[in-house]
């Protein structure tokens, strides 16, 4: 977790309102009959990483596409690093790297003629133009690569080199539209140790994802799901605060059998497989373990006494997306 | 516009030109073909007609008809025959374009001073060259009936009479009255088309397929930066064409050159502009590689083929389609084209023509610069 932020000396904080370089009212984008943003609000603030965390299809991409200025919200308002989302689009091109799901580098290039030519498009001053190009190979590990076709690099290459390629101009906000899907672990945390030292230097990290390891690694969280934002704040706040019930772990042999005696008894909204046993999510602790207990002693299952455990951001989501998914009619899955 | 980031585009765009063989071969080997292909083959002269002669007479005065065809330049013989099925299977099998059949009262007529006749038989099936054939076959029999009508009154008369009228023909511009002089130069039209249709047309289109076009409109990159910068590479591309066709057209084809090359070089380096801008309007709008191309097939290529003039007469359009080739950019540079090389011509003829294409020139590229969105729809 980096928490560190040495704000005080950074470069980056000289434009924009005081703490916030993100903030969205009632954001909105409708692509006909379908809403694929839904009044979203946050802000983000200035050094902190923030992660924009659902499944697929959940408006992600929207999201970060509208505030890069680069699709035109259907409603709701919002600035990036104190420009208007809608009429200072162009402006806001200027202080920030997108970096999208594809890492849209050209194949056909090197990776030199890569950098070359980003550092043409963001008019990097002759002088800084080789040391931006030394830091991004080296950031990259790419010394031995640099005169490869970016075609032939590993998906763990490209990524980071894309990465350089949006930064090259030094943004004081990055937009990293789910970096590291189609990537190798080590490639991952590779880049989530990246991703970190931007931090510590002060830029702002907006990052959507799937991945709920990765969540962790974020100073704080939005959780969207169907084009809504149904959870926001600390990856801490999230697991103790957001969640209505609670979770209580059970170790036992055939978990699988467990699972369904257990989801018969009351009080236990459902169980499900995680690790060697079973995450229980249940209205109330106390009433759930000597229930469980009693229940899987007649069935005969040898079982250590269940605890109730600090929620992870999965169960966390899983259980918001239950509730949510209560409330509101079925809606068609939507992938853009 | 910021002249950092166009050559950066401009950099970048020549790369992927180079690196992809597939489009170097388009933007050079097609147009060599089509000068070659259309040097050749495309010939509308009709010379060298195969003739049949079924000669019937047999008669000195029926050799000296069958002499004046095989004799010009535009007869040439193919056999002698004594049958009408032989002379069916000639036409039949193309040996033979025309048959000509002398009665066997052709002599004795002309020597009793009637009117004799022979009968031209021609293949239709190409009904183009047939007209021409029967024009050349109608030329040298009046051209005979001249000569002995004179003979007859010189007879009667006793004086040497000589014809009243002769037309002393002198072609201008095109001397030899080759089509391919008239070919070669409308081909580099057509050609420089070719080259804005089909490589300009995919490279924005392809940008967005590849979504790479979504990495680019998150940068303070600007549409005319990106679209000025695109063009560069294609327009050295179409300016190594032009210069290619020039001189395969002087020493290859031997087509004369008359006019003043750098307005020759300015008008191109014109059209270039005009022909890029409508590829690179049809690579917005399109949107995808494959309907840029196509449309950009229909759109651009085939009116320069067909509606510039370069081989079909405008003048023999019917009157709607004439009117359309009004707004056919090919069609004003074909006629500057043929202006400035076999007519030596200048600016102050070619000053309509040239107006037309800076304005729909600008047009195009301001449309196409207004329609670029840095948006995803």
């Amino acid at each position: 977790m980096c928490s560190q932020k040495n704000r005080e000396h950074s470069p980056y904080f000289s434009h924009g309102d005081l703490d916030n370089t993100v903030t969205l009212k009632e954001l909105v984008k409708r692509f006909g009959d379908f809403t694929a943003v839904n009044r979203i609000s946050l802000d983000v603030k200035k050094g902190e990483i923030f992660g924009f965390l659902g499944p697929n299809g959940a408006g992600k991409s929207t999201t970060i596409r509208m505030l890069c200025g680069i699709l035109r919200p259907s409603g709701g308002s919002g600035t990036v690093a104190g420009f208007d989302i809608v009429t200072d689009a162009e402006q806001i091109k200027e202080h920030i790297g997108y970096m999208s799901q594809k890492f849209s580098l050209y194949e056909d290039l090197t990776v030199e003629e890569n950098i070359d030519f980003y550092s043409g498009i963001y008019k990097i001053p002759a002088e800084k133009k080789q040391p931006r190009k030394e830091w991004v190979i080296a950031m990259a590990g790419l010394a031995e690569h640099r005169a490869s076709l970016t075609a032939t690099l590993s998906g763990g290459w490209k990524q980071r080199l894309a990465l350089g390629c949006a930064i090259l101009h030094e943004p004081p906000i990055i937009f990293l539209d789910e970096p590291t899907s189609g990537v190798d672990p080590i490639s991952r945390r590779n880049f989530w140790d990246l991703i970190y030292r931007l931090a510590a230097d002060g830029i702002t990290v907006f990052v959507t994802t799937h991945y709920m390891d990765e969540a962790e690694y974020c100073d704080r969280l939005g959780f969207i799901y169907r084009g809504e934002l149904i959870a926001l704040g600390t990856p801490e706040e999230l697991k103790t605060r957001h969640m209505a019930e609670e979770i209580v772990e059970v170790l036992c042999e055939r978990p699988q059998d467990a699972m369904e005696i257990i989801e018969e008894l009351p009080g236990i909204r459902h169980a499900a497989l995680f690790g060697r046993g079973l995450h229980v999510v249940a209205e109330r602790a106390v009433e759930a373990i000597p229930a469980i207990t009693a229940r899987l002693a007649t069935a005969g299952f040898q079982a250590p006494q269940p605890e109730r455990i600090v929620p992870s951001l999965e169960d966390v989501f899983v259980s918001l997306i239950e509730t949510k998914d209560r409330e509101a009619a079925p809606q068609q899955e939507f992938e853009r | 516009m910021k002249f950092q980031r166009v050559k950066a585009v401009a950099k970048k765009e020549f790369l992927h030109v180079i690196r992809d063989w597939r489009s170097l071969i388009m933007g050079l080997a097609i147009p060599m073909l089509l000068l070659f292909m259309f040097g050749y083959a495309l010939t509308l002269d009709v010379d060298q007609v195969p003739l049949m002669v079924w000669d019937q007479s047999n008669t000195p005065a029926s050799r000296d008809v069958v002499s004046s065809f095989t004799g010009s330049r535009y007869f040439t013989l193919a056999g002698y025959t004594d049958k009408y099925r032989e002379i069916e299977r000639a036409i039949d099998e193309r040996r033979a374009l025309v048959a000509l059949v002398i009665p066997p009262d052709f002599a004795r007529r002309l020597d009793a001073g009637r009117q004799a006749r022979v009968q031209a038989l021609v293949d239709g099936s190409d009904s183009n060259t047939a007209t021409i054939a029967l024009g050349y076959a109608e030329f040298i029999v009046a051209g005979y009936s001249g000569r002995v009508a004179l003979e007859r009154l010189g007879r009667t008369s006793g004086a040497a009479l000589t014809q009243p009228i002769t037309v002393e023909p002198r072609v201008w511009f095109n001397a030899d009255m080759l089509s391919r002089n008239a070919i070669v130069p409308g081909l580099i039209a057509v050609i420089m088309m070719v080259i804005a249709a089909l490589l300009t047309s995919l490279t924005v289109a392809r940008e967005w397929e590849t979504g790479t076009m979504e990495q680019l409109i998150s940068t303070p990159l600007t549409g005319p930066e990106l679209i000025i910068g695109k063009l560069v590479p294609y327009f050295c591309i179409g300016i190594v064409d032009l210069i290619l066709s020039l001189l395969v057209g002087r020493y290859v084809f031997q087509v004369p050159f008359r006019g003043d090359r750098p307005l020759l070089l300015a008008m191109s380096i014109l059209f270039l502009i005009v022909a890029l801008a409508l590829g690179m309007l049809i690579s917005i709008v399109g949107k995808s590689q494959f309907v840029a191309s196509q449309f950009a097939m229909v759109a651009t290529l085939l009116p320069a083929f067909l509606l510039s003039g370069f081989v079909f007469p405008i003048e023999n359009m019917p009157f709607l389609l004439r009117i359309f080739t009004h707004i056919i950019p090919a069609r004003y540079f074909v006629t500057i084209l043929r202006g400035i090389y076999l007519k030596g011509v200048g600016l102050s003829v070619l000053w309509g023509e040239a107006l037309f294409l800076v304005v729909f020139g600008g047009v195009v590229l301001t449309v196409a610069m207004w329609r670029f969105r840095k948006k995803i729809t």
